[in-house]
């Protein structure tokens, strides 16, 4: 393999590895304060919808971004009104903001379908972001280093910060949290919009950087793997940066393959790949588990009510 | 100021009241954001919502999407009553349709009666080995079924696609991805002459009996909800948690299998990459308007169905496109489960302190 090769597929893996990454570490932060949102999928397509729909009536990629992670927030509140403020079963509510965000990306989305934009740009000049080997670092667009950031910003505030430390004692009892006099829900509230915002950009991040093009359903079910790959990392973001990039080179290999023209392995279970690396990771994870502790918050998925 | 008050007792009448306040709800925010999009808001909710059941020539069509609709949810529902989310249904309905076409296409040659129930049979496996692999996984190593029977969905249906341009392929097809059409022996008979009507609707019916009699009559239907509302009371008296979701896996995994193989056998006459529609997602707001109970989900079936045709009619009548029939199927589930909380609390008028 030669150095051009390598760097590339470095590069492809980098760009794969990112929306998960940051849907992934929104909901990590969500479940550390104890709610379960499984509406990442339907977040990530409000993201994505809207952040080409902006990009596309603006021309500005930045405030298609911006946008994304706002209509991430959007989202992300009704199932906060549902599964918090009402007390509905989070599983079915996020369910639910799934089903209402491939219904609403493809009722917005049907008048962009088959239109481009321009694709988001590295930051560096190019003498770096177009270097034949040191692109592998400084190649990349804004989110790729935005993400990473986030990966030790959220790490540092949940192990070093006092409102880390609050978000995680109310994700880990929350009865105990409201009588010390903290506001779960509200605290609960905010993590939650987080979870929505990094979604949103994670979803922008595929039809704004990766496929700068519209398409129906253009997450394909990466919203699920997040949500995997938070239990793959133990609700560790150091680990969660491992997972996603572990999952991204899932994904180069199948890309990688197609286009080597391997014709023996049916381009549908390539396909099938990522899907059945969650199953694998999972069940590892599970049998791990028996040697060490898996550090799921002790509140999460369960309703709490004040009164 | 308002202020929610827990309720002693649930109330049995917001319980029968509140799936109706729900469909009010979402007519009237459907018509609020469909105005505000620019379409005849009013009209879109009326084709929705009233025309398929006011023209009894859509009847026939409403229990075409219904039955499959309610066949699944009806599975789904005992498991969510024990707890046991099984969201991978639509990976179930696929292997269900993958394993009766195999055999369709095994005795493509052949003639008898016999054919059309070895079908179902290999639907009703093809569907429960789908929902055995979830089961096992989270019986044996704690694996949350959520996303395990979500992820097979993903890879049935891959493997539908590879069927269907491989080795399935209807050689007399064109080079369409496609199998070849069943024959008569291979496909449902028509219950109502001149109809699409197909046997699938009073065997969803039938089902539906069967499920709420074991629900609500049997020591089996007792033990599955006991586990679902209190685990601990669960394991004292008896009840395994380990074979309820074994059971209830196995159970929404036949049906829905069974489900996949009447949708192959009659509305679509063969495999195609069209076939995964979704009603695996949508049996899940079924069996949540149905609150869980199996004659509540036929009318859940009927409603949701209703929706189907109705986003077809509003396509025409105003233009609404079909993805709007998604957003109103959500917001019906938001809605339904925004009125739950009106169950257990009941809203009041806060008194002041003086």
């Amino acid at each position: 393999m030669t150095s051009a090769m390598l760097v590339s597929i470095l590069m492809t893996l980098i760009a794969a590895s990112t929306p998960l990454l940051l849907a992934a570490l929104g909901e990590l932060v969500a479940e550390k304060s104890g709610v379960l949102n499984l509406g990442v999928e339907g977040m990530m397509l409000c993201g994505a919808v809207a952040g080409f729909a902006v990009a596309f009536s603006t021309g500005s990629t930045g405030i298609g971004l911006v946008a994304a992670a706002f209509a991430g927030v959007a989202a992300s509140m009704i199932f906060a009104v549902l599964a918090l403020s009402l007390m509905a079963n989070q599983v079915a509510t996020g369910l639910a903001l799934t089903i209402f965000g491939i219904g609403a990306s493809s009722l917005i989305g049907a008048g962009f379908v088959g239109r481009t934009i321009t694709r988001l740009q590295p930051v560096f000049p190019a003498a770096l972001s177009e270097h034949p080997i040191l692109r592998v670092i400084f190649g990349h667009d804004i989110v790729v280093y935005l993400s990473l950031a986030l990966v030790a910003g959220v790490s540092w505030f949940l192990r070093r910060t006092r409102p880390g430390l609050i978000l995680r004692a109310v994700g880990e009892n929350d009865a105990s949290a409201h009588a010390i006099g903290y506001p779960v829900v509200a605290i609960r509230y905010a993590a939650v919009a987080f979870g929505g915002a990094l979604a949103g950009l994670g979803g922008a991040y595929f039809s704004l950087a990766l496929t700068p093009m519209w398409a129906d359903r253009l997450t394909a079910g990466r919203g699920w793997i997040a949500l995997a790959l938070v239990v793959f990392s133990a609700w560790k973001p150091g680990r969660l940066l491992l997972g996603a990039y572990l999952f991204g080179a899932v994904m180069t290999l199948e890309l990688q393959l197609k286009a080597a023209g391997v014709t023996w392995l049916a381009p549908e279970v390539l396909a099938m790949a990522p899907y059945l690396a969650t199953i694998a990771v999972l069940t590892m994870m599970s049998l791990g588990r028996r040697i060490g502790r898996l550090d799921a918050p002790a509140c999460l998925g369960k309703p709490f009510s004040a009164s | 100021m308002l202020e929610w008050r827990r309720r002693r007792e649930p109330s049995m009448l917001m319980l029968l009241a509140s799936p109706l306040i729900a469909i009010g709800l979402t007519m009237l925010i459907g018509m609020i954001v469909f105005t505000a999009m620019g379409y005849d808001g009013f009209h879109a909710v009326e084709s929705i919502f009233l025309t398929p059941f006011l023209e009894p020539q859509r009847w026939g069509d409403i229990g075409v999407k219904g039955a499959p609709l309610v066949m699944i949810a009806l599975g789904l529902a005992i498991g969510f009553r024990a707890n046991v989310w099984n969201i991978g249904a639509e990976g179930q309905y696929v292997m269900g349709a993958i394993a009766g076409t195999g055999v369709a296409l095994l005795t493509y040659d052949m003639s008898g009666w016999w054919i059309l129930p070895a079908m179902m049979l290999a639907g009703i496996l093809g569907g429960m080995a789908w929902a055995a692999i979830p089961a096992f996984l989270r019986v044996k190593l704690q694996v949350s079924e959520i996303l395990t029977s979500l992820m097979l969905t993903y890879v049935a249906v891959q493997f539908l696609y590879f069927l269907v341009r491989g080795p399935w392929k209807d050689p007399g097809g064109f080079n369409f991805p496609q199998t070849r059409m069943f024959t008569a022996d291979q496909t449902l008979p028509t219950v109502l002459e001149g109809t699409l009507v197909h046997l699938g609707i009073p065997a969803a019916l039938v089902l539906a009996v069967i499920a709420w009699l074991l629900m609500e009559k049997t020591t089996a239907g007792y033990a599955i909800k006991v586990v679902g509302l209190a685990p601990a009371a669960a394991r004292h008296g008896g009840f395994s948690a380990a074979r309820t979701t074994w059971a209830t896996m196995l159970a929404s995994g036949a049906l829905a299998g069974l489900a996949g193989l009447f949708e192959a056998a009659g509305p679509f006459g063969q495999l195609t990459p069209q076939f995964p529609v979704g009603y695996g997602f949508t049996a899940i707001i079924v069996a949540f308007l149905g609150r869980l109970n199996p004659l509540g989900i036929v009318f859940g079936g009927i409603v949701l169905a209703g929706t189907y045709v109705g986003g077809e009619i509003a396509q025409s009548t105003v233009r609404l496109p079909q993805a709007a029939t998604g957003l109103f199927q959500a917001t019906l589930l938001f809605m339904l489960l925004a009125t739950d909380v009106l169950v257990r609390w009941r809203i009041g008028f806060k008194r002041r302190a003086a």
